[in-house]
């Protein structure tokens, strides 16, 4: 697969992309990262497979993990925004060191912390967050073009033979929602989501 | 049983790193990401032996709990290796998803920092545990002897899966021997 750089990417819309993978989903569990990434999936429409998270910055992708290697028949996405990821890069090795081929990640990528006031992310501009992905040891990571490739390469990671990264660029809009914060309850349909358990 | 197995059996009884093990598999504990200590040297290196357990390294120790968090969500049981620097990283991450979404986290802690510590940076930050342990009201123990070993490893994992709270298990040097200066 060849990447393309984020600058030749058009920049897309972080609910817009959202509602384009709920709406093709099954039985597949969705990881959404904190605020608007959650925000967004949420306002998609809610699905008992999906887990909002309410804090743990830059665990989306770890959780997802965990996830994945305990039903490896499952596929599992993960949304996340760039900052967040930003505060867990190690985990990009790990992932690339377990190697799930059921995982695809996905990367919100708009530069700034838009949940606090948009200030620029330190790596605005300069860090290509699909470049650490390859350089940590995930192969199969890309940037998606526009929504058509966005779609595509959703599509492609279902077959790969390890796990994916799609990074898109994101504007600056804010999430469309509010996930409802009841920890438990979400924890709890999530569960009853994976099969794990009954809901009384 | 085999008399291979019987003296593997009684050499893992008679070690700390041993009983820790015995009893992660007991409870269908399989799922053990860490980072590493000098004092869980030999438990992690058994447990990468041991065909039963999916263990390896993150690089940080939220990364780890986060893992852990989505498997216990997905059907599989896991437990966190750390030592106690790595434990001080974790505040965020147990106030605002082990505690509040009720996840039986399990975490097994080597204590630096205290009897006979030689770095002044492991002696303050060891101090930094218990508070915010107690702060979350969470449930902990401080494992000094072998003979107690067994008894609060396995009833703290079946109290954290069956009420839905974390736990963290402090292996006390009194226990493990602890890091000297001149090891």
């Amino acid at each position: 697969m060849t990447s393309t750089h984020a600058r030749n990417t058009k920049v897309m819309n972080r609910f817009d992309l959202t509602r384009r993978l709920v709406a093709g989903l099954k039985d597949e569990a969705v990881i959404g990262g904190i605020g608007n990434t959650n925000f967004d999936l949420w306002a998609a429409g809610h699905r008992p497979e999906n887990f909002y998270m309410l804090g743990s910055m830059g665990l989306a992708f770890p959780i997802a993990l965990g996830v994945a290697l305990a039903q490896p028949k499952r596929r599992v996405f993960a949304l996340e925004g760039d900052g967040s990821l930003l505060m867990q890069l190690g985990c990009l090795s790990t992932i690339a060191t377990l190697a799930p081929k059921n995982l695809t990640m996905v990367v919100m990528d708009n530069g700034i912390y838009q949940i606090t006031g948009s200030q620029p992310t330190p790596a605005a501009g300069h860090t290509d967050i699909v470049q650490v992905a390859i350089a940590s040891g995930l192969a199969n990571s890309s940037w998606a073009a526009d929504e058509d490739d966005f779609e595509r390469l959703i599509e492609q990671s279902k077959q790969a033979a390890g796990p994916t990264l799609i990074g898109v660029r994101i504007d600056d809009k804010p999430g469309t929602g509010t996930t409802r914060r009841d920890p438990v309850q979400i924890r709890e349909r999530f569960m009853n989501g994976m099969g794990v358990r009954q809901l009384l | 049983m085999a008399a291979a197995e019987q003296a593997s059996s009684q050499k893992s009884a008679s070690t700390w790193h041993g009983i820790v093990l015995q009893t992660l598999k007991r409870n269908e504990i399989k799922l053990v990401p860490y980072v590493p200590d000098r004092v869980l040297t030999t438990l992690i290196k058994d447990l990468h032996a041991d065909p039963y357990f999916t263990t390896f390294p993150t690089a940080r120790e939220e990364e780890a709990v986060g893992i852990v968090s989505g498997a216990w969500m997905a059907g599989m049981r896991g437990a966190v290796l750390m030592q106690t620097s790595g434990f001080a990283t974790l505040a965020n991450v147990l106030a605002s998803l082990a505690v509040p979404y009720q996840i039986p986290l399990i975490m097994f802690v080597s204590e630096r920092g205290t009897l006979g510590e030689f770095n002044y940076g492991q002696a303050l930050v060891c101090r930094t545990m218990r508070p915010v342990l107690d702060s979350l009201a969470m449930e902990h123990h401080t494992i000094t002897r072998l003979d107690e070993l067994e008894f609060i490893a396995d009833r703290s994992i079946k109290q954290a899966v069956t009420t839905q709270a974390p736990v963290a298990l402090i292996l006390s040097p009194l226990l493990t021997g602890g890091k000297t200066f001149d090891k």
